[in-house]
């Protein structure tokens, strides 16, 4: 006879909302008036990940003890909830820059139901702790990002990004699926840490295999290279709001959960893994540097600056302790707020000309728009680590992770990728600020552009964020540590 | 809670750039208003001379609340008696290169005089910081107005210039974040004044060349030209004037302070560089086509001397760099916003061009004679006291370094001679019509306060000699190795503010405690206990803490 395992409903409520409000967006999209459809869309989608956000921070609250929970395929523990509070966070924000894109109007219903989708997966996915529940999240959130990315019809590369990132993206799957039936084959067991638990390990070769494709799945989601080739593509072609979402909140689920399988499930081969992520982070951080320095189109740009990040954040993974969570979660709040505010400017931007944002057609925007052109500045200086914003005192606690771990040459990485960085996150200041816009065709016919409360939202939440993250960091590595400690260093 | 006056010279004008940033405020105020917070500031400076204790050498005026406790990160802000007088050049040529941006009417006001006085509550950060990692904060955070400053408001090739001088700065200062990271952690904490001395090279360098490219010293100084020329005139005052005594600063009080082995095995070859530094500086100096270059190069002529005197590795070297910190950084001040003002008048800087300037014009005769005077240090100036000292200091250290500074004063010599000849008299060049004015009230009254300084500077340099490291060799002491174990049975004590670690004089046991100076006395270890022979000094290994 099959047992019905325990539910612990309250530990899915953050996942469980959102699929709820998927649900009823489907509704709305099919029985709420034209008019009214995209104000109510946005709110349903908004208050499902409010409910979300509310339900992580219980949840972290309430979970001081991490358990595995409903027959070991869940965690319930503060790593989990406040990654997932972060991810409902970046929902949020998405939800306002959304708002004022130019949907078709019969897709709108739609387009929240799979951002709420989206969301929910990735909420799912972090909390994972087995290989199928790992499986299952990780296909939930990208079917639902492969739509998004095609949804907007009219938008040229909007199809080619879904396409480019629809098969990539199915061969990093099923490179996680393969190396989990390896890892499956070698230990005979599915949860994490029974897995870590298994005599077998360490010396299996197939166990090694298995790991080694699960950190390639991975590294294709967070788009770490040498598994980065969707994301230039994707990042362009994608409508912007697709995109900051997809750059923030994706990150935070696919490293959070690369770093708790690799602490839990093979802590005995964690010499080789360690070597295996620096060697990642290094290959980002010279590939996205490299690359951004010649890009003129600011999404693909930003899309390789978020590959160099993806391996700025490993560094603190393969430092592999406790110092290391703590800068990785950190370092993840300011990024996220960042990566969507930047997003969210050249989308308030990409909305007044009507064509691709490029450095070009930047020339003067600081001018025009200064609360936007600030918020860019900053977020711009926060990528590159500059202090009074947060982005500086997660690369510290990065460099502080990496040299714990004894590894001072990953610092010297990180720094050399940094320097290179400088060149073209400047070079968005430069054109901002300093070319004269009269040498460019700027504003496109209709007069002045229309004012954009909902985006002007998002940019100052992130903008609040990003500083705000400089100035309180003992409150939010208190919450990072906490976390932290609910993985087994 | 108590605000410390430090904290409010750093506050004050950050203040005051969100007031000019986002208060409703008409447009033809805001350069007024600027000016008026600069002068505050100028204030409150003031006020610190007189409650601050000069014979003290201890960190005063402090202020420390925990930023972030778990890698012992706080705000810790304080003076020390050199610390003074660089927040007090700070804070007059600041203010002068305020009032002159608000005299010349820069365009996008908001933005320019919010950048200005946020850039001045850095430069004095970076002055006052005693915890590491704010030290970098307010380091990086010079940088941002400064981009906009030179890459907004400057001249034609400002977009190149920028990106060097960005390029250049980040690189550098990059690494030391590197080096800050791996100091502190290795410490256990990044307080200043907390941390020991270090002997790692690796970790030196890191700030060394930080601080190099920042000053520039010779071979990092490829930035330099093109931003002291494209930059508006104040700002290229601010530059040189101003942020280029922040690298000095930063080897005195950190690479100097705390890598007491490394400065000892770095001498000569940095040695080397300043001196190369300052040789080629002055001979570029004196073929440069144009004033401003005249000025850049003399720039890093001068950084060259001040380096030599840091790395003399004596008091009298490290007072007379102190002494001519000061002294360039107005003499340069006053010299870029005299340059700004003729350009203004001429429409150009190439000295070809100009010429017999001095024929009706006397203010602007006599404030740029005097201020060339005084550069090229003749006897009895204040130039003349600090290159001196520095000359002394580094003479102990060999014959040959003190040769060629004394050399270079003839190169000053020369090109201070070139660049005032050739504005101020020669024949009268084309670009100098009859009509351009001589020197307006308004514009002396920028200059002439610099100048008043470099005067009383002049007429008593003992002013900052005297009181730059609180009458005592306390803080030069640090730079001698304390690495070393010393055997002894006593320590001589000739300086009551040191203090000796001294390790636990019985073979089997560990440990070691640190003790205080008492003045004149033998500082000796005593056995305490009955059983061997109570009374007795035993011989122990220390050195200094």
């Amino acid at each position: 006879m099959i047992t019905k395992p325990h539910v612990d409903w309250f530990a899915l409520s953050p996942s469980l909302a959102l699929l709820a409000a998927a649900g009823t967006l489907l509704m709305v999209a099919v029985l709420v008036p034209k008019r009214i459809r995209k104000p109510a869309s946005a709110i349903v989608c908004g208050a499902g990940f409010v409910a979300s956000l509310v339900f992580a921070i219980l949840l972290d609250d309430k979970s001081p003890h991490g358990s595995a929970i409903i027959a070991d395929a869940m965690f319930r523990d503060r790593w989990a909830a406040t990654a997932q509070a972060i991810i409902a966070a970046c929902g949020v924000v998405a939800v306002f820059i959304s708002y004022g894109e130019r949907w078709r109007e019969e897709h709108v219903g739609e387009y929240y139901a799979l951002l709420a989708a989206a969301g929910g997966g990735m909420i799912f996915f972090v909390s994972a702790s087995n290989l199928m529940t790992l499986f299952l999240g990780l296909e939930w959130f990208s079917i639902s990002l492969y739509i998004m990315c095609a949804i907007d019809i009219d938008l040229v590369g909007s199809l080619e990004a879904g396409l480019k990132y629809l098969i990539i993206g199915a061969v990093g799957s099923a490179t996680l699926l393969f190396g989990s039936a390896l890892v499956y084959g070698a230990t005979g067991q599915l949860a994490f840490d029974k897995i870590g638990a298994s005599p077998v390990s360490s010396h299996s070769g197939l166990l090694v295999a298995g790991l080694a494709m699960i950190l390639a799945g991975l590294a294709f989601k967070v788009s770490a290279a040498p598994f980065h080739m969707w994301t230039p593509d994707a990042y362009q072609g994608a409508p912007t709001p697709v995109t900051a979402f997809m750059s923030s909140a994706t990150k935070v689920a696919g490293l959070v959960v690369a770093y708790r399988i690799l602490v839990t499930a093979f802590p005995h081969d964690q010499r080789l893994w360690t070597w295996g992520i620096a060697v990642i982070a290094c290959a980002s951080l010279a590939v996205g540097n490299i690359a951004a320095l010649t890009q003129r189109n600011v999404k693909r740009m930003l899309a390789y600056s978020s590959v160099s990040h993806a391996g700025f954040m490993l560094i603190p993974i393969a430092a592999a302790n406790a110092l290391g969570g703590r800068a990785l979660l950190y370092y993840l709040i300011p990024y996220c707020a960042m990566s969507l505010g930047a997003f969210a400017v050249v989308a308030a931007r990409e909305r007044e000309l009507g064509e691709p944002v490029t450095l070009d057609n930047l020339s003067g925007f600081g001018w025009e728009r200064p609360f936007f052109g600030i918020a860019m500045w900053t977020f711009m200086l926060g990528f590159l680590g500059f202090p009074l914003t947060g982005g500086f005192i997660g690369k510290f606690y990065a460099f502080a992770a990496a040299y714990q771990h004894g590894w001072w040459w990953l610092i010297v990485a990180g720094v050399l990728g940094t320097m290179v960085s400088a060149v073209y996150y400047l070079g968005v200041i430069r054109a901002m600020y300093m070319r004269e816009a009269v040498e460019y065709r700027l504003a496109p016919a209709g007069g002045s552009p229309p004012r954009e409360l909902m985006l002007g939202i998002a940019v100052s939440g992130c903008l609040v964020v990003t500083v705000g993250s400089f100035f309180a960091v003992t409150p939010l590595i208190d919450v990072a540590r906490s976390a932290a400690n609910a993985l087994p260093f | 809670m108590n605000l410390s006056v430090t904290t409010i010279e750093i506050f004050l004008p950050v203040l005051g750039a969100l007031v000019v940033w986002l208060a409703p405020m008409p447009r033809a105020w805001i350069g007024a208003f600027a000016t008026l917070v600069a002068m505050l500031e100028v204030y409150v400076w003031i006020s610190t001379l007189g409650r601050f204790d000069f014979s003290n050498s201890d960190l005063q005026l402090t202020q420390q609340t925990s930023w972030f406790s778990d890698l012992h990160v706080s705000y810790h802000v304080g003076q020390y008696a050199f610390s003074v007088w660089l927040v007090g050049l700070t804070t007059v040529v600041t203010a002068c290169c305020i009032a002159y941006g608000w005299w010349v009417g820069r365009e996008r006001a908001r933005a320019y005089f919010g950048l200005m006085l946020f850039l001045l509550g850095a430069v004095v950060g970076v002055f006052t910081a005693q915890d590491l990692i704010l030290f970098y904060a307010f380091f990086e955070a010079m940088l941002i107005p400064l981009y906009i400053l030179v890459g907004v408001w400057g001249g034609p090739g400002r977009l190149g210039a920028t990106l060097k001088f960005v390029v250049y700065t980040v690189a550098g200062s990059l690494l030391m974040l590197a080096a800050i990271v791996v100091y502190g952690l290795q410490q256990g904490t990044f307080d200043l004044t907390q941390m020991g001395a270090s002997n790692n090279d690796w970790i030196f360098l890191g700030f060394a060349v930080a601080f190099a490219v920042k000053a520039p010293l010779f071979p990092f100084h490829g930035w330099l030209p093109d931003a002291y020329r494209e930059a508006p005139p104040e700002v290229a005052a601010l530059l040189s004037g101003v942020i280029s005594k922040v690298a000095a600063y930063g080897f005195l009080r950190i690479a100097i302070a705390k890598f007491p082995g490394p400065t000892q095995d770095f001498r000569v070859p940095i040695l080397v560089l300043a001196s190369i530094g300052l040789v080629y500086g002055s001979l570029l100096a004196f073929r440069s086509p144009d004033i401003r270059g005249v000025i850049a190069y003399s720039s890093l002529a001068q950084m060259g001397l001040i380096t030599l005197g840091l790395f003399a590795g004596n008091n009298l070297g490290s007072t007379g760099a102190v002494l001519q910190m000061v002294n360039h950084g107005l003499i340069s001040g006053a010299l870029f916003l005299m340059a700004g003002m003729i350009e203004r008048r001429a429409s150009t800087g190439e000295l070809a061009l100009l010429g017999g300037f001095a024929r009706g014009r006397p203010a602007l005769a006599t404030t740029l004679m005097t201020t060339g005077v005084i550069a090229l240090a003749v006897p009895l100036s204040s130039a003349f006291a600090g290159e001196f000292l520095i000359l002394a200091g580094v003479f102990q250290q060999g014959w040959a370094w003190a040769v060629i500074g004394a050399g270079s004063i003839v190169l000053g010599a020369m090109y201070v001679l070139r660049l005032i000849s050739a504005v101020l008299h020669d024949r009268v060049g084309s670009a100098v019509s009859e009509a351009a004015m001589d020197l307006r009230d308004a514009e002396l009254g920028m200059v002439v306060p610099l100048i008043g300084c470099l005067l009383m500077l002049s007429a008593s340099p003992n002013l900052i000699s005297g009181h730059a490291f609180g009458g005592s060799l306390a803080f030069a002491a640090t730079t001698t190795p304390s690495s070393a174990w010393l055997p002894g049975v006593g320590i001589p004590c000739n300086d009551a503010q040191q203090k000796y670690e001294i390790a636990h004089p019985n073979p089997g046991k560990s440990g070691t405690t640190v003790l205080p100076c008492t003045d004149g006395a033998q500082l000796r270890v005593v056995v305490s206990s009955s059983s061997g022979g109570a009374g007795k000094t035993v011989s122990f290994s220390w050195r200094p803490s």
